[in-house]
């Protein structure tokens, strides 16, 4: 009985339009404080470029991507962004731990597929984000959300892409998720 | 008077600090919402749950809506934000490799992130895939420069694109969104209910 409490507690959300409210204060907040947005995949783009320099030093800086990145006076994991991530981190490890949901490593799949077929669609979904959040000069947070927001054309054409890819791709991948 | 770091009111020194309590806010608030559930952000490509557009485009009105205020009110001066530059052709590409990532990985990098701070190992998976596909990108750069330099129109904003003022944008985005509610929840009654 303790443990379907429990369960059913840990599927417990936020109404999404009260979270979307406070979401978006929190964007408000943080254009207001600093003039930009948030952000999650420049934190990832960091600490690759952290990794670079730090194994081919010459070649990084040389390089037209990871020269961009790196400057004498400044680590290139010392970022606004950076910071901002490690905070995401300990902000839903709150939140999970509040609402019952922090578990150790499992993995969250569709019961008509394996782990292991959640797996390797998760890696090749974030390798593909990966790249695509290079190109759109943000991810769904830097660019969709907050250029929307801020009104940026490329946000909102970011939006659109995003979003519009996915339902028209939707069905190839529904055995994924239904 | 903001933004607050970028007119001198808070000194940079800060700006770490600030990252951190904004961050712990914006994980929270993600998390909260269910949006550390790739099933839950899938979802929204299928009709059974629709969270991500309601958190989404309710996030994007308030920001909107605080911004034309503040700036009625010269609490900031918007000519002093940063404003994402436009590379059409580059933003479009990314756009849609982002859309299939989304599609097969169930997640985007920020809420990757909340699934790793409550155990989840397909998080865990995607955002090494990110760390992958970025180092992929940038060591392909010299291939791929011409794309992402591609449709330079520089920092320009809808109110520019469109040449609308920006309540009136911000007045047709909430109407879009109110639309957008409205119909995925007439959506969402007729798709049966999928065990998250």
């Amino acid at each position: 009985m303790q443990i379907k409490n429990l369960e059913e507690r840990s599927k417990q959300y936020i109404n999404p339009y009260f979270g979307g409210v406070l979401l978006g204060l929190v964007l408000l907040l943080t254009i207001f404080i600093t003039g930009r947005g948030l952000g999650a995949s420049g934190a990832v783009k960091s600490t690759v470029v952290a990794t670079v320099e730090k194994i081919a030093p010459t070649y990084a800086e040389k390089q037209d991507y990871y020269g961009k990145f790196i400057s004498d006076d400044k680590h290139p994991m010392n970022t606004w962004l950076v910071f901002e991530t490690i905070g995401i981190f300990i902000g839903a490890f709150l939140s999970g731990i509040f609402a019952g949901r922090v578990k150790k490593f499992h993995v969250e799949h569709s019961p008509k597929i394996t782990p292991k077929t959640r797996l390797i669609f998760a890696t090749l979904g974030g390798v593909l984000f990966g790249i695509g959040s290079q190109f759109g000069r943000g991810c769904t947070s830097g660019a969709a959300l907050s250029g929307t927001a801020t009104m940026a054309t490329a946000g909102f054409v970011a939006m659109i892409a995003i979003f519009g890819t996915g339902y028209l791709v939707a069905w190839f991948f529904r055995k994924l998720w239904i | 008077m903001g933004p607050l770091i970028t007119q001198g009111y808070i000194d940079p020194e800060w700006s770490n600090l600030i990252a951190l309590i904004l961050g712990i806010g914006f994980g929270f608030v993600l998390e909260a919402s269910g949006f550390s559930s790739s099933r839950k952000l899938a979802g929204v490509f299928y009709g059974y749950d629709f969270t991500v557009i309601r958190v989404f485009m309710t996030a994007i009105m308030v920001t909107l809506i605080g911004l034309v205020y503040f700036n009625y009110m010269v609490w900031i001066d918007l000519t002093k934000i940063f404003i994402l530059p436009t590379f059409l052709t580059s933003v479009i590409v990314g756009g849609v490799i982002m859309g299939f990532g989304f599609v097969m990985g169930g997640y985007c990098p920020g809420t990757s992130f909340t699934g790793v701070a409550i155990g989840k190992l397909d998080a865990l998976f995607f955002t090494a895939g990110l760390y992958i596909g970025i180092f992929v990108f940038s060591s392909a750069f010299p291939l791929i420069k011409d794309i992402y330099y591609g449709g330079e129109l520089g920092p320009v904003t809808l109110t520019d694109t469109f040449g609308i003022s920006k309540g009136l944008f911000t007045f047709l985005f909430v109407l879009m969104s109110i639309a957008a509610f409205i119909v995925t929840s007439i959506i969402k009654k007729k798709v049966k209910k999928a065990e998250l």
